[in-house]
C-alpha cells in the first residue's frame, strides 16, 4: 500500500513539533526512521494513526485522505506502539482476541487468525499465560502478533526495541524484516539507534521535527559525502 | 462495516472488561465495603432522620436503610464510571486507550461500547449490594429487581461519559483525589441519596435548588421509583436526557478531528 505525507505540520502550543515534513513510502519495503529522542517521531505516528489530529498538511493511505476515509484507512494499519499497550493480567491470546474483536472479526476468527500469528512468532505455547509471564522480547512479539491480526498492508513500529537487550533487538529486527519479504507489508519503523538500520534500505532522517534526508542509507551518503549511515546521521543530527 | 462488525466488538470490549473485572476480583470486594458501611453502620445511627413521613414511591413508613439503599446503589456506580472513565483517559500512556481507538469502527461507538461495558460490571455489584442489603431488611418487591436494570444501566452510562468528559477537559483534576473532593462528594451529598430533599428544603432552599439540578439526584430517584416499581417520568426523563447530552460532549472530545490522545509535549 502506498502511504503519502504532504506538508505535516503539528505544533503542542506554541512549540512546533514538526516542519512540513513530506515524504512517500514504497509498497512493500522496509523504511528506517531514524531520528534522535525528540525528534518528532511518535508525533508523527500519532498522526499517522490519528491518535492526533492533522493541524496542517494531509496523509493519503492508498490514495485516500486519512481526513475523508478513517475508517477504511484504519483497516490497512498495523501499529506498535512504543509503549507496552498489552493487558499484562490477561493472556497472550486473551490480548489477541480482543485486539482482533476491535477490528470486528469474530472469535473463531480471531482464534485462528491468532494462533497463526503466535506459532509464526514461535509464541503458540506461551498463548494461555498471562502477559505479565513474558519477558521483553517475548511481549513485543506478541504486539507485532497483534497488530497483524487483522491483516493489515502497512505497519507501523514506533521504537520497538525499547528496553530490549541486544540479542532481542537484533532478532526483533530480523524477523520483521522477514515479514516484509514475506507477506509483501510496507514497514516504517522508527528508530534513534542506527545499528537497526541497513544501508540498502530506505531511510528518513527526522531531525528536530524536519526532515533532513530520504532515500536510501547509500544514496543518502553518497550525498552527503559521508561513509556511512552512522556518519551521515552524526553530520546531519549531532547525535549517534 | 457490517452490523456483524460492531457486534464482535460490542463482545469483545464486554468481554474484556469482565476479564479484567475477574483479575481484580478483590478490588471488586472492597468497592463493597463502602456502600455496606454506609448501610449497616452509618444508617444504624441515622435512623430517625425521616421521621414520620410517608415519601413516594414507598407505601408505609420505612427505614432509613431502605431510604438510602437506592442511593447507595447510585453510589456504587458513581465511584465506578468515575474511576473507569478516568483511568480510561489517564492510562492513555499505558495504552489500553490507544488499542481502543486504533479499531476502524466510530470512536462514538467504541467509546460508549465502553461505559458499557464499565456500566454492566458496576451493574453486576449493585445486584450483589442489593443480594446483601437484604440482610438488613432492605426488601423490594421481586419484580423491582428487573424493573430497576434499565435505570441502573442508565446511570452508569450517564456518570461514565461524565468522568469522561471530565478527565478529558479539566487537566487540574489529574487524580482519583481531587474527583473525590470536586466531583463525587458534592454530587452523592447534594443529592437525594442520603435525605429526601424536602428534608435540604426545610434547612436551605438554596441546597435544595442544587440538588434539584443535580442529575446525579435524579438518577437515585429513577433507581428509587423503579426498584419499587413506580413510574418517575420526570427523573427518568432527566436522567435519559442528560445521558444523551453528556455521551455527545465527551465523544465529541475523542473525534479524530481533536483528539490529543497523545498527550502533552510530553511524547514528542
Amino acid at each position: 500500500m502506498t502511504i503519502e505525507a504532504r506538508n505535516l505540520s503539528f505544533r503542542y502550543g506554541d512549540k512546533p513539533v514538526l516542519k512540513e515534513v513530506s515524504f512517500a513510502l514504497t509498497s512493500g519495503r522496509f523504511h528506517a526512521l531514524l531520528g534522535p529522542n525528540g525528534a518528532g517521531k511518535s508525533t508523527l505516528f500519532g498522526l499517522l494513526t490519528r491518535l492526533l489530529a492533522l493541524q496542517q498538511g494531509d496523509i493519503l493511505l492508498a490514495g485516500q485522505s486519512l481526513k475523508k476515509q478513517p475508517a477504511e484507512a484504519m483497516r490497512k494499519i498495523g501499529v506498535v506502539f512504543q509503549q507496552n499497550a498489552l493487558d499484562l493480567d490477561l493472556t497472550v491470546r486473551q490480548n489477541l482476541q480482543y485486539h482482533a474483536a476491535l477490528h470486528g472479526l469474530s472469535r473463531k476468527e480471531a482464534r485462528a487468525r491468532g494462533d497463526r500469528e503466535l506459532a509464526r512468532f514461535g509464541l503458540l505455547d506461551r498463548a494461555n499465560d498471562a502477559v505479565r509471564q513474558l519477558n521483553g522480547g517475548h511481549r513485543r512479539r506478541v504486539e507485532i502478533a497483534r497488530a497483524l491480526l487483522h491483516e493489515p498492508s502497512l505497519l507501523l513500529l514506533d521504537e520497538p526495541t525499547v528496553g530490549l537487550d541486544v540479542a532481542s533487538r537484533k532478532a526483533l529486527n530480523e524477523h520483521v524484516r522477514t515479514l516484509c519479504d514475506e507477506d509483501g507489508l510496507t514497514v516504517l519503523w522508527a528508530t534513534h539507534l542506527i545499528e537497526e538500520v541497513r544501508e540498502d534500505d530506505r531511510v528518513l532522517i527526522l531531525h528536530q521535527g524536519r526532515l533532513l534526508a530520504d532515500g536510501t542509507g547509500h544514496a543518502i551518503c553518497r550525498a552527503q559525502g559521508t561513509r556511512d549511515l552512522a556518519e551521515t546521521f552524526h553530520s546531519l543530527t549531532g547525535a549517534g | 462495516m457490517k452490523a456483524a462488525h460492531y457486534w464482535h466488538c460490542f463482545v469483545g470490549i464486554q468481554t474484556r472488561e469482565w476479564l479484567r473485572f475477574w483479575q481484580q476480583r478483590t478490588r471488586f470486594a472492597s468497592a463493597l465495603v463502602r456502600p455496606l458501611l454506609w448501610l449497616v453502620v452509618f444508617a444504624a445511627g441515622f435512623r430517625a432522620v425521616l421521621g414520620i413521613s410517608i415519601i413516594p414511591p414507598y407505601q408505609t413508613y420505612i427505614t432509613y436503610q431502605t431510604y438510602i439503599a437506592p442511593g447507595l446503589c447510585g453510589m456504587i456506580i458513581l465511584f465506578n464510571s468515575m474511576q473507569g472513565a478516568l483511568s480510561m483517559v489517564y492510562d492513555r500512556e499505558l495504552g489500553s486507550m490507544r488499542v481502543l481507538l486504533m479499531s476502524p469502527l466510530p470512536r462514538p461507538f467504541l467509546l460508549v461500547t465502553k461505559l458499557l461495558a464499565m456500566g454492566v460490571v458496576s451493574v453486576g455489584q449493585v445486584y450483589v449490594f442489593l443480594l446483601l442489603a437484604l440482610l438488613v431488611d432492605v426488601e423490594p418487591p421481586l419484580w423491582g429487581y428487573l424493573a430497576v436494570l434499565p435505570a441502573l444501566v442508565l446511570a452508569s452510562l450517564m456518570l461514565g461519559a461524565m468522568g469522561l468528559l471530565i478527565a478529558t477537559w479539566i487537566k487540574q483534576l489529574e487524580n482519583f483525589a481531587g474527583v473525590m473532593n470536586f466531583v463525587i462528594f458534592p454530587m452523592f451529598f447534594l443529592s437525594s441519596a442520603l435525605y429526601p430533599l424536602w428534608r435540604m428544603n426545610e434547612a436551605s432552599p438554596w441546597l435544595y435548588w442544587i440538588s434539584q439540578f443535580n442529575p446525579f439526584t435524579h438518577a437515585v430517584e429513577a433507581i428509587r421509583f423503579s426498584l419499587y416499581l413506580e413510574w418517575n417520568p420526570v427523573a427518568y426523563g432527566i436522567t435519559a436526557g442528560v445521558t444523551v447530552v453528556l455521551v455527545m460532549l465527551a465523544t465529541a472530545g475523542f473525534r479524530p478531528q481533536r483528539t490529543k490522545i497523545l498527550g502533552t509535549s510530553k511524547t514528542a
